[in-house]
C-alpha cells in the first residue's frame, strides 16, 4: 500500500508542472505586443489617411468568384468586393445607384431604364457598358448555367440595350422585388467570356472587376488578396490590401485575432459573451452587434415519396405530414432555453420566416411556449402512444433493447404508432457549435416527451448537396440568410420542389401560393404588407419549420479601424472603402 | 552495394502493386453498389456521384478490368476529379500541397533522431543512473500525453499568452516585405510547434529503442574485447558500440514515416497549415472520394519512398553491404 | 507423472512471473490504474453525480466545484460524469480494436510462421504492405467510406494495427516449430490445427500478451484523436476525444474542459503501458517488442 501511494506521488509530480502550466496559460496577463496600439482612441477624430491591410477570417473558403455561380457566403462575400451591381442597398435600406447612375421606372412598374455611369473601366482598362449587363443578362437565363438565382431574371419579358450606357428591362406582370435583383449577379465582363464555357473560366479563380478592391492572388487553403483598386469610380478605397484568410476553425481563428494575425472576423456567442472580455482584446478591439435578417429552423421532411422530375410530393410523410405532430414538437421545444443557453441571449425566439423591426414581420402570430404537456396531448391526438409489453424494473436497459431489436414492441418511454418507434435523425452542418449544441437540447426536449432523436454531423457541402439537395433527410437544422425585400416565393411556393430547389420540406399551401404571387406582383406597400403578414400568419400555425431563433451577428474588428458604422440588418461592409487606419496607427506597410 | 539496392528496389515492387490492390480495395466499401437496387434510397452516396465513381472506376466492369484500368491512370497519376465544388484534377489539389507536408515531416525526422539517439545512447552508457531513470520516465510520458492535447497547450501558450510563435498558418502578413533573415525567422517560427509536436511523437519510441539496441552492443564480447585492449571508455562507446547500435535505427527511420505522415492529418488541422493532411481531413469529411484515394495512395508511395532511402543510408554505413 | 512435473513447472514460472512483476513497483501501479479504469467504466452509473447527458443551460462553463468536481461545458453537463462515461468507451474500442487485431494477428501469424514457405512470403509481403500505408491515413478512408461511429472505429482501429502482432507470432512459431513437444505431437498424428492452436500457441502466448496490453493504449489514443477531429465517436455520446473537442473551442476561459480528459487519456496510456511493460519485463528482460 505504502508503495503504491509512493509511487502515486511520483507520478503526480511528474503531472504537476502539466497542470500548473495549463493553469497559467489560461489566466496569465496577456503580454501586450503592439506597443502603439495601447495608445488607441475610438474616436473617429483622427483624419482619414490611405494605407494598412485589413485582415478578414473565414470559416469556409470561396469556390467561385463568379456572383452568378456561387452558391456560398464566403465566395459572395469576396465576389462583392471585387465586382458591383447596378444598384446597392444603403445604410437606411433604399436602394441607390451602384453602376447605374439613376433609373425610370414606366409608371405601371413594368419598365425599368439604367443610365449607366460613363467612364467606369474593368481593371483590364476596357469600358463597362450596357453590353455587360446584357451578356450577363442572357448568362444567367442561359439553361446551361449552373445557377441558383435565375428564377428572378426569368420574369423579365424584354431586354433591350439602347446605347452604350442605356439599358432597359421590361417585365410581362409586375414584379416587385425587380429593382432590387439588379445587383452583382448579372455584371459580367463580356470581353473576357464572349463565347467560353463560364464554368471553365479563369475568371473564377482570378476575377476581373470594376469594384473597390482588384483580385491580386488566390492561395488555396490559405487567403485571398485584393488590393485597393487606384481607379475605383467613387475614389480608391483608403485601405491598400484586403486579406480574407481562411482559417477552418472558429476556436483556431480567435486564438489568430488575439495573435494579431487576423484583423476583423465574426465571433461565435460563447467568444462574444465569454472570452472577448479581456482587457487586451477589450483595448485593441471593437466588438459589434447588429440584428441580420436571418433565421435557424428546423425543417421538417413533410414528404416521403416525391416525383422525381417536378419534385411533386406523391405521399406526405406520414409523421411529419401532420399539423399536430409538428405543433407538438413546437410546444416541446424551449425556444428561449436555446437563445439564453446557446446564443447566450445574442438573439431572439423566431415565429416565422421574418425577423423581428422589418416591416413584413407580424407580431400577433402563434407562438408556441414551452409545453411538454400539451406536446403529449396532441401526440396522442395523432395516435402516437408508448405501447408494448412493460418490462419489470429490475431489467436491466440492455435486455430491454435487445428484445426491442429482435422486433418486440417494449413500453420503453418512446412513442410508437402502428408498430414504429417515433425515431429520427437532425441533420446539421459541422463546424456550426451554435447549431451543433440546439440539436442536442432538442434531443434532450423531445426525448422528454417520448421522441428519440439522433444527431448527424456532417460537412457542409455534403450536407447542401447530397442530403438538402436531393431530400434526404428526415429533420435539419439550417438557417436562411435572407434578402432584404420579404420576397420568399423560392422558399415556399409549391412550384419550387425540383432538386436544387429551396422547397426542400415540400411546403404545399395554396393559399399561401396565392399570397406568394400576390405579394411580388403589386407595387402597393400597404397591399405587400398584408400579404406577407398573412403568410407569417399561415406558417406559425402550420409550421412546416420549428422556427427556432433569430440569431444577431456579432463581429469583432481591430480597433484601430475607423469609420466602421454598422446598421441593423445591412451591416458593416457596405462602406468598407471608407474604412482607414490614421496615419500614425497603420500597422502594415506595402512597398514594392 | 549497388546490386544489394537492386534487391531492394525490386522487392518493393510487389509491395507497390499491394498497396494499390488495397487502396482499390477501400473504394470498393464506397456506399451503394451499381448492382444495388436501393442504391437511390441510400443516403450516402447520391447517383450523381456514384456515376462519377463508376466511370472512373469503370464499376460496372468485372473486377480485375476494373483494377487494371484504375492502376493505368494511377501510373499517370491520373485520380480523376475531386468531387469539391472545384471540380479540379485530384492531382493538381495534391501537388500544390504536397511540399509542405514532404518538408515538416522530413524536418521533424531529422530532429527525431537529434534528440532521440543521444538520449538513447547516454542513457544506456549510463544505466540505472538518476539520468537513465528520468529520461526512462519522461519516454513513458512521452507516449502516454496525446499530442493533439499538447499541440493545443502549447500554442495558447507560446501563440497567445506569450506571442513568441504564430498561432497558426505558413507566413506572416508582411512576409513579401521582409528581409531575408526576417523572412527565415518567419517560415521558421511557423514551423516550430508543427514540427516539434510531429516529432514528439516518435521521440519516445526511438529514444527507447536506441537504447536498448546500445545496451545489447555494450554486453557483447568485442566491446569487452575493445575494453580488455585498454582502449579508453570513451572511445569504446563513440567508436565501436554506437556504429553498430546505429545500423538497426536506421531502418527505423524507414518505419517511422507512416505513423509522421499520419500525424500531419492532426497537426495540419491543429495549427492550420495547408498541407496534404489537412486536405485528406477536408476531403473525409466531405466524402471526396478520389481525393482520399489520390492521398492514400501517394501516402503509401512516399512511404516507400522512405523507406528506399533508409535502405540506401543502411548500405552506406554497414560495411557488409558497402563491401559488396 | 510427465503431467505433474510440467503442472510443477508451470507454477514454477507463475511464481516467477509474480515474484518479477510485483517488485516492479511502477508495472503494480499500472495495474492498479487499470483495475480502477474497469471498476469505473462498469459502475459508471453509480459513481456519476450527474447523467452525462443531463443539460443545463444556467450552469454553462462553470469552473470545478463541489457540485460539479470537473466544471462544466459549454451546455452545462457535468464534465466528470461525462469523462466517467467516457471511459466505458475508451475501455470498449481498446479491447475490441485489440481483440481483432490479435486474433487477425495470431492468425496470420501462425499460418505464416507454422507453414513457411510461399505462405510465410505471401502473408509476410501483405504485412510490408500494410506497413506502408500511413495508419492513420488507412483509418479515415475506410471511416470516410462508412460511417463514423463507435463499431467502425473499433474494427477499422482493429484491422489496421494486427502487423505487429502477426510479426511476434511468426518468430515465435519460427523457433518452436521444431521443438521437440511440436515433433512428439506431430509423430502422434496431431492435426496442423492441433498442433498450431493446442501445442504450439500457448507457448507463444506471451509476447502476444504484451503487445496486447502495449496495445490497448495505442487504441485508446487513436480513439481519442479520431474523436478528437470529429471523425470517432459521435457526439452527444461522451469520449474523452470529443470532450478535447469542446475544450479546445474554450480553452482559454474554460481550462477544465480539456485538463480532465486529457488527464484521463494520460493516465489510461500510461497505465497500459506500464502494465505492459511490466508484464513483458517479468516474463523474460529480453523481450523484444
Amino acid at each position: 500500500m505504502y508503495r503504491t501511494s509512493h509511487i502515486a506521488y511520483r507520478i503526480l509530480h511528474i503531472l504537476l508542472p502539466f497542470i500548473t502550466f495549463l493553469i497559467t496559460a489560461a489566466n496569465c496577463a496577456k503580454i501586450d505586443k503592439e506597443a502603439n496600439a495601447a495608445q488607441l482612441t475610438n474616436n473617429s477624430t483622427a483624419p482619414a489617411a490611405y494605407g494598412d491591410t485589413l485582415v478578414e477570417g473565414t470559416i469556409g473558403e470561396p469556390s467561385v468568384l463568379i456572383p452568378m455561380l456561387a452558391g456560398d457566403s464566403a465566395s459572395q462575400n469576396v465576389a462583392s468586393l471585387v465586382i458591383n451591381g447596378l444598384v446597392k442597398y444603403d445604410k437606411d435600406l433604399t436602394l441607390v445607384g451602384d453602376l447605374a447612375e439613376s433609373w425610370d421606372i414606366s409608371k405601371n412598374g413594368l419598365v425599368i431604364t439604367f443610365y449607366l455611369k460613363k467612364g467606369v473601366k474593368w481593371t483590364d482598362g476596357v469600358e463597362f457598358t450596357a453590353d455587360d449587363v446584357m451578356f450577363g443578362y442572357k448568362t444567367i437565363i442561359n439553361e446551361k448555367t449552373p445557377t441558383a438565382y435565375s428564377e428572378d431574371y426569368k420574369q423579365v419579358k424584354k431586354a433591350e440595350v439602347i446605347d452604350r450606357y442605356t439599358f432597359r428591362i421590361t417585365y410581362e406582370k409586375p414584379f416587385a422585388p425587380a429593382l432590387g435583383s439588379w445587383g452583382n449577379l448579372i455584371v459580367l465582363p463580356k470581353h473576357l467570356l464572349e463565347g467560353k464555357d463560364i464554368t471553365k473560366s479563369e475568371l473564377g479563380r482570378h476575377p476581373i472587376g470594376m469594384g473597390r478592391f482588384k483580385f491580386l492572388k488566390w492561395t488555396p487553403g490559405q487567403d485571398v488578396v485584393l488590393e485597393a483598386n487606384p481607379g475605383y469610380f467613387e475614389g480608391r478605397p483608403y485601405i491598400d490590401r484586403y486579406i480574407y484568410r481562411v482559417i477552418p476553425d472558429p476556436a483556431t481563428m480567435f486564438l489568430e485575432l488575439k495573435a494579431g494575425g487576423i484583423d476583423w472576423m465574426g465571433l461565435t456567442p460563447i467568444q462574444y459573451t465569454r472570452q472577448a472580455n479581456t482587457a487586451y482584446l477589450e483595448k485593441n478591439f471593437k466588438k459589434y452587434r447588429y440584428p441580420v435578417p436571418a433565421y435557424t429552423y428546423m425543417g421538417l421532411n413533410l414528404c416521403l415519396r416525391r416525383e422525381t422530375k417536378t419534385g411533386k410530393c406523391i405521399e406526405k410523410h406520414p409523421w411529419f405530414g401532420d399539423k399536430r405532430v409538428r405543433q407538438a414538437i413546437a410546444y416541446a421545444i424551449d425556444k428561449h432555453e436555446i437563445v439564453d443557453g446557446v446564443l447566450f441571449g445574442l438573439g431572439s425566439p423566431a415565429t416565422g420566416p421574418y425577423v423581428p423591426n422589418t416591416w413584413p414581420y407580424n407580431p400577433n402570430v402563434k407562438k408556441y411556449d414551452y409545453n411538454p404537456e400539451k406536446a403529449k396531448e396532441l401526440l396522442a391526438d395523432a395516435g402516437w402512444k408508448d405501447t408494448g409489453i412493460e418490462l419489470p424494473h429490475w431489467l436491466p436497459s440492455l435486455f430491454g433493447r435487445m428484445l426491442k431489436w429482435a422486433g418486440w414492441n417494449i413500453k420503453d418511454g418512446v412513442l410508437d404508432k402502428d408498430g414504429r418507434s417515433f425515431e429520427f435523425t437532425i441533420l446539421t452542418n459541422q463546424g456550426n457549435t451554435v447549431r451543433i449544441n440546439t440539436a442536442v437540447i432538442i434531443q434532450r426536449r423531445l426525448e422528454a416527451v417520448g421522441i428519440k432523436i439522433n444527431v448527424r454531423i456532417l460537412e457542409w457541402s455534403t450536407f447542401i448537396n447530397e442530403f438538402i439537395d436531393k431530400r434526404r433527410f428526415e429533420a435539419v437544422i439550417l438557417g436562411w440568410g435572407l434578402g432584404l425585400d420579404p420576397d420568399q416565393y423560392d422558399i415556399w411556393h409549391s412550384g419550387k420542389t425540383k432538386e436544387k430547389e429551396f422547397n426542400f420540406v415540400s411546403y404545399n399551401n395554396p393559399e399561401v401560393d396565392a399570397l406568394l404571387e400576390k405579394g411580388r406582383r403589386t407595387f402597393d406597400m400597404e397591399e405587400r404588407k398584408k400579404a406577407y403578414f398573412r403568410i407569417h400568419e399561415i406558417l406559425a400555425e402550420e409550421l412546416p419549420y420549428i422556427f427556432l431563433y433569430v440569431p444577431d451577428a456579432t463581429p469583432i474588428v481591430h480597433a484601430r479601424f475607423q469609420g466602421i458604422d454598422p446598421a441593423p440588418l445591412i451591416g458593416m461592409g457596405y462602406n468598407i472603402d471608407k474604412w482607414y487606419v490614421p496615419a500614425g496607427q497603420q500597422k502594415h506597410k506595402i512597398t514594392q | 552495394m549497388i546490386t544489394y539496392l537492386l534487391k531492394r528496389l525490386l522487392e518493393m515492387i510487389p509491395t507497390l502493386f499491394g498497396i494499390t490492390i488495397i487502396s482499390f480495395f477501400i473504394i470498393q466499401l464506397a456506399p451503394g453498389k451499381p448492382t444495388d437496387v436501393l442504391a437511390d434510397l441510400n443516403p450516402k452516396m447520391t447517383p450523381e456521384a456514384r456515376e462519377r465513381l463508376t466511370k472512373y472506376y469503370n464499376l460496372d466492369k468485372p473486377i480485375h478490368v476494373q483494377y487494371l484500368m484504375w492502376l493505368k491512370r494511377v501510373a499517370k497519376l491520373d485520380f480523376g476529379d475531386s468531387f469539391s465544388t472545384d471540380r479540379r484534377p485530384v492531382w493538381t489539389k495534391i501537388k500544390e500541397r504536397l511540399s509542405i507536408t514532404i518538408l515538416i515531416n522530413s524536418l521533424a525526422l531529422v530532429l527525431i533522431f537529434a534528440i532521440a539517439i543521444p538520449i538513447g545512447v547516454s542513457s544506456a552508457v549510463h544505466q540505472y543512473s538518476l539520468y537513465d531513470k528520468i529520461t526512462t520516465m519522461l519516454v513513458f510520458i512521452g507516449f502516454a500525453i496525446p499530442t493533439f492535447w499538447l499541440a493545443l497547450l502549447l500554442m495558447i501558450l507560446f501563440g497567445v499568452n506569450l506571442h513568441w510563435l504564430p498561432v497558426s498558418g505558413l507566413k506572416s502578413l508582411g512576409y513579401e516585405n521582409l528581409s531575408i533573415m526576417g523572412k527565415i525567422w518567419d517560415s521558421v517560427s511557423h514551423l516550430i510547434l508543427p514540427v516539434t509536436l510531429e516529432a514528439f511523437g516518435g521521440l519516445a519510441g526511438i529514444s527507447r529503442y536506441m537504447r536498448s539496441n546500445m545496451l545489447e552492443v555494450i554486453r557483447q564480447d568485442y566491446i569487452t574485447t575493445a575494453r580488455a585492449k585498454g582502449l579508453s571508455e570513451r572511445k569504446v562507446i563513440y567508436k565501436h558500440a554506437l556504429r553498430n547500435a546505429l545500423l538497426p535505427v536506421i531502418t527505423l527511420l524507414g518505419l517511422s514515416i507512416p505513423g509522421l505522415i499520419g500525424g500531419s492529418v492532426i497537426f495540419e488541422n491543429i495549427f492550420g497549415i495547408p498541407g496534404m493532411g489537412q486536405l485528406f481531413y477536408q476531403s473525409v469529411m466531405m466524402r471526396d472520394y478520389p481525393v482520399i484515394m489520390g492521398i492514400l495512395t501517394i501516402g503509401a508511395i512516399l512511404t516507400l519512398l522512405g523507406n528506399m532511402l533508409a535502405d540506401i543510408g543502411y548500405a552506406l554505413t554497414d560495411p557488409r553491404i558497402r563491401a559488396r | 507423472m510427465t503431467v505433474s512435473s510440467q503442472q510443477s513447472e508451470v507454477r514454477s514460472l507463475k511464481y516467477i512471473f509474480w515474484r518479477r512483476f510485483k517488485k516492479n513497483r511502477l508495472a503494480v501501479f499500472g495495474g492498479v490504474i487499470v483495475f480502477i479504469l474497469f471498476t469505473v467504466a462498469i459502475l459508471a452509473p453509480f459513481i456519476a453525480p450527474h447523467g452525462p447527458d443531463v443539460i443545463d443551460v444556467k450552469h454553462v462553463l462553470e469552473p470545478p466545484s463541489l457540485q460539479h468536481p470537473f466544471g462544466t461545458d459549454d451546455l452545462g453537463r457535468d464534465i466528470l460524469s461525462r469523462v466517467i462515461y467516457g471511459s466505458r468507451i475508451s475501455l470498449a474500442v481498446g479491447f475490441v480494436a485489440v481483440g481483432i487485431a490479435t486474433i487477425a494477428g495470431i492468425i496470420f501469424g501462425a499460418l505464416s510462421g507454422y507453414y513457411g514457405r510461399w505462405t510465410d512470403t505471401v502473408i509476410m509481403r501483405f504485412v510490408d504492405i500494410m506497413l506502408a500505408i500511413p495508419t492513420f491515413f488507412l483509418i479515415l478512408a475506410v471511416i470516410a467510406m462508412l460511417e463514423p461511429g463507435i463499431w467502425n472505429i473499433m474494427i477499422v482501429i482493429g484491422l489496421t494495427s494486427w502487423m505487429g502482432v502477426a510479426r511476434l507470432v511468426r518468430a515465435e512459431f519460427l523457433s518452436l516449430k521444431e521443438r521437440e513437444f511440436v515433433l512428439a505431437a506431430r509423430a502422434l498424428g496431431a492435426s496442423d490445427f492441433r498442433i498450431i492452436f493446442r501445442h504450439i500457441l500457448p507457448n507463444a502466448m506471451s509476447p502476444v500478451l504484451v503487445s496486447a496490453v502495449l496495445g490497448i493504449a495505442g487504441a485508446v489514443l487513436v480513439e481519442s484523436a479520431l474523436s478528437f477531429l470529429g471523425i470517432g465517436v459521435q457526439p452527444p455520446t461522451a469520449s474523452w476525444g470529443n470532450i478535447l473537442t469542446i475544450g479546445k473551442d474554450n480553452i482559454e476561459i474554460a481550462w477544465w474542459i480539456s485538463v480532465f480528459p486529457g488527464i484521463a487519456i494520460f493516465i489510461t496510456v500510461l497505465a497500459y503501458n506500464l502494465l505492459g511493460e511490466g508484464i513483458r519485463d517479468s516474463i523474460d528482460p529480453r523481450l523484444k517488442i
